[in-house]
């Protein structure tokens, strides 16, 4: 099918035919592929359980969808010199599950991500995930920057929004993500006041007083 | 109806016991402890937070990442079960008021749940009325539960500062933790605007408790709210519970919801009838004493559905105080991030689950435009990143350079990784907690039309603030905003006005319910003596938060284990003397 009559049949709303409905039809494409969980580690009631394996085991993202998140996250969270990038760190399972988890989110995630590839099929006539990564990143930048993005691109900055919160969220509480940031505690510690030398950055010092009646720990520093 | 009958337990106890949180948990512990038999029923499941751990779980363990669920409100790692809403246990409302209702429903209770943020009443908390003549004055005075607020001090473990101030007890403290570098901060910029910031009052094992083999130091994991597997905090069932079973003397059932106090033809106490939750049978045991500790609501819940010939309001209802007076601390809150924290040094800053440091009340309520006080809590700092993290960015890293660099908003990136790296750890905010006037017209009641699925007629709330506490809050806001601008601050959230009464949170939001069976001296105006004893029942005794004629500006759990504890000493005392 061209160009032209594909975004004729999106124009009529014809949805039947086209590459765009054909890619997105749940019918005939298999759902997201998200494994069911493995068992919990950590304290999980009977009811818990049941219920988080049952959304698991739950379908809601295409795997058009799935696929596109995929390449999104990947933008917004790239391998970089720190740490890998977002689909390296299980971004798009998490999504899968967390769109289940809160309904809330499904139809802005269903929907932005059809506004998404309704624009690119308007402008390159293919969906977001097979255009060139060049075209991808000339839509992102109408999108990415609220401040600066035309008002004919509003929807599309508030589907970004989205994408990059539940991105950074997905990313940052993985161990990589979390390494990435440095975040050194959620072990066993003794807390022994803040370092010498960050106190002298900042022009504060620890009072007589608390150096008198807190807790202190015999620590080389 | 072929199936169901009424089991009833052939052993008599001495003393039946309703709920295992801070109160039912501290007379389990007495009571077992002074040999006599007790049976302590819990609406919820076992807990062992030795077990049942959650402690020490990155956020990728979970996959919601910490969010939470209807089951764990406060994260999926959080200790407690239950929360706002329970399946097949509704609450109702009455002229659209908008009480919240926590329920916890494990051993344990809500101690599982709370900040740890263990605060004595002062002498004054004890006799409002005749300060400022609103609400009413208790029929105790500090120096009747001093000596029990010490044993506790010493029994559990609380770490804090003696200060001296008139108002805030002194107590028997470990050493607390020095102050983090956002607290610090916020200590400077306070103390500079007049505001007192001290050592917070937590009962967390800075150091291990002398004399108890069970509990070990805190490790800093900063997850008190994950329930500690070394019990290096308190909770009622790692405690109370576990050493009150080992004494032998105590039957735990667990999953039985009470249903109503049993009365004999005199109108005395003889025992609870329940529902066992496992086989949704129905259950009777009996005792000489009966306790209730189920939480204020729901131990008058309980009162007012056990009617009888004796006790036609419902027992211990001859006042018909039973469910008024419901009060909860007030909440309002501010936050936001320290710039000058961006691209902090990494350290391990976890500390103790809480703050290390808080305000106490310190203005004179004589020179406001509202009656009560309130303190403040803070948070801050370097914190596990959870579901949540980075939300929002946008509006954010369009307004601060970041390596040297002012940005666009938003983006995407090897840039934007730098931004979250940038930012992360500067977040900052405070909180007041405060003191509200208890009211006849702020109350619980039996809904006349509305069964939970046992078949118990459940509570309808009727609850407001009244001006004194929107004033309240309206005072945290201006505290909260003058603190952050002098610490640098930028304020992204809770800079509220009269729109929304000053951010002031819903009643019962704060989870510190109370005031529903009071203690006082005349029994026309209270529903208990000052022994938690009901006026109109000797042997039936309520030991949660229903007992309070006020809450004070402090949390309300270790006056609950104070007078838990006295009414048990009470009750051993007066069985000796066959007095109930």
């Amino acid at each position: 099918m061209d160009r032209r009559k594909s975004i004729k049949a999106i124009a009529l709303g014809t949805v039947g035919a086209g590459i765009l409905a054909t890619a997105c039809n749940p019918a005939d494409k298999k759902e997201d592929t998200t494994a069911a969980l493995p068992a919990a580690n950590f304290d999980r009631t009977p009811e818990e359980a049941a219920r988080d394996n049952k959304i698991a085991a739950d379908k809601f993202l295409t795997e058009h969808e799935l696929a596109t998140i995929t390449v999104l996250a990947d933008i917004i969270i790239p391998k970089d010199e720190v740490s890998g990038s977002a689909s390296e760190a299980g971004v798009p399972a998490f999504i899968a599950f967390i769109v289940k988890d809160m309904p809330h989110y499904q139809t802005p995630l269903r929907g932005g991500l059809r506004w998404l590839d309704v624009q690119m099929m308007n402008q390159y006539n293919n969906a977001f995930k097979d255009c060139t990564p060049a075209q991808q990143i000339a839509m992102v930048d109408q999108i990415a920057y609220p401040e600066k993005a035309k008002p004919a691109m509003s929807q599309g900055v508030q589907f970004f929004n989205t994408m990059r919160n539940l991105t950074a969220t997905g990313f940052y509480t993985t161990q990589m993500g979390v390494k990435d940031l440095g975040y050194m505690g959620n072990q066993p510690n003794q807390w022994n006041g803040v370092p010498d030398d960050v106190l002298k950055q900042y022009g504060l010092a620890y009072s007589e007083k608390e150096l008198k009646e807190c807790i202190s720990f015999d620590v080389q520093k | 109806m072929g199936d169901l009958q009424i089991k009833k337990t052939p052993k008599q106890y001495d003393v039946v016991i309703v709920g295992s949180g801070a109160g039912g948990g501290m007379a389990s512990y007495v009571l077992s402890r002074a040999g006599l038999k007790v049976c302590l029923l819990e609406a919820g499941p076992m807990y062992d937070p030795a077990k049942n751990i959650t402690q020490l779980k990155g956020p990728w363990e979970s996959p919601r990442r910490g969010a939470s669920t209807n089951f764990r409100p406060f994260g999926d790692f959080d200790a407690c079960y239950n929360g706002w809403e329970i399946d097949g246990e509704p609450y109702t409302h009455k002229d659209k008021t908008e009480w919240r209702w926590w329920r916890a429903r494990m051993l344990g209770g809500r101690t599982n749940h709370w900040g740890r943020i263990s605060l004595r009443f002062g002498p004054k908390d004890f006799k409002r009325k005749s300060i400022d003549g609103l609400g009413e004055d208790w029929p105790i005075g500090y120096e009747d539960i001093k000596p029990y607020y010490d044993t506790i001090d010493k029994l559990i473990g609380v770490f804090g500062t003696n200060e001296g101030l008139d108002n805030d007890p002194d107590g028997i403290f470990l050493p607390p933790p020095k102050p983090r570098l956002h607290e610090l901060m916020i200590k400077k910029a306070a103390t500079g605007i007049g505001v007192p910031v001290i050592p917070s009052r937590l009962s967390i094992l800075t150091k291990a408790l002398p004399d108890n083999k069970d509990r070990k130091a805190c490790f800093f994991c900063s997850q008190c709210n994950r329930g500690c597997m070394v019990y290096g905090d308190f909770s009622s069932s790692s405690v109370l519970i576990k050493p009150a079973m080992a004494t032998g003397n105590i039957d735990v059932i667990a999953n039985a919801m009470a249903r109503e106090v049993l009365t004999n033809k005199e109108g005395l106490a003889t025992g609870i009838s329940y529902i066992n939750k496992d086989d949704m049978m129905e259950y009777q045991v009996n005792g000489k004493v009966v306790i209730l500790a189920a939480s204020a609501c729901e131990s008058s819940r309980l009162m007012l559905n056990s009617k009888s010939q004796r006790h036609p309001n419902g027992i211990g209802n001859s006042s018909n105080v039973v469910g008024k007076y419901l009060h909860d601390s007030t909440g309002a809150a501010m936050g936001g991030y320290l710039p000058n924290l961006f691209g902090r040094k990494r350290y391990n800053e976890d500390g103790v689950g809480g703050m290390h440091v808080y305000t106490p009340w310190w203005l004179d309520n004589k020179k406001l435009d509202f009656p009560r006080g309130y303190h403040i809590e803070y948070w801050g700092g370097m914190s596990m990143p959870a579901y949540g993290f980075g939300f929002g960015i946008e509006g954010m890293n369009g307004k601060y350079a970041v390596a040297g660099k002012t940005k666009d908003a938003g983006g995407y990136g090897a840039a934007l990784k730098q931004d979250y790296r940038h930012y992360w750890g500067a977040g900052v905010g405070m909180a007041g907690r405060g003191e509200a006037i208890p009211r006849e017209d702020s109350y619980c009641e039996i809904d006349p039309n509305v069964v939970d699925k046992f078949g118990i007629p459940v509570l309808r709330f009727h609850t407001e603030w009244s001006d004194y506490e929107v004033k309240q809050a309206k005072h945290m806001k201006e505290t909260f905003r003058e603190i952050m601008h002098e610490m640098g601050a930028v304020i992204t959230w809770g800079d509220d006005g009269p729109e929304n009464n000053y951010g002031l949170d819903k009643p019962g939001v704060i989870i510190h319910e109370a005031g529903t069976a009071r203690m006082g001296s005349n029994p026309k105006t209270s529903a208990l003596n000052k022994w938690n004893q009901a006026h109109d029942c000797k042997n039936l005794f309520v030991v949660d938060g229903a007992a309070f004629t006020s809450q004070a500006d402090k949390n309300i759990t270790w006056t609950i284990l104070a007078l838990s504890m006295r009414a048990s000493e009470y009750i051993i005392s007066e069985l000796k003397k066959n007095n109930l």
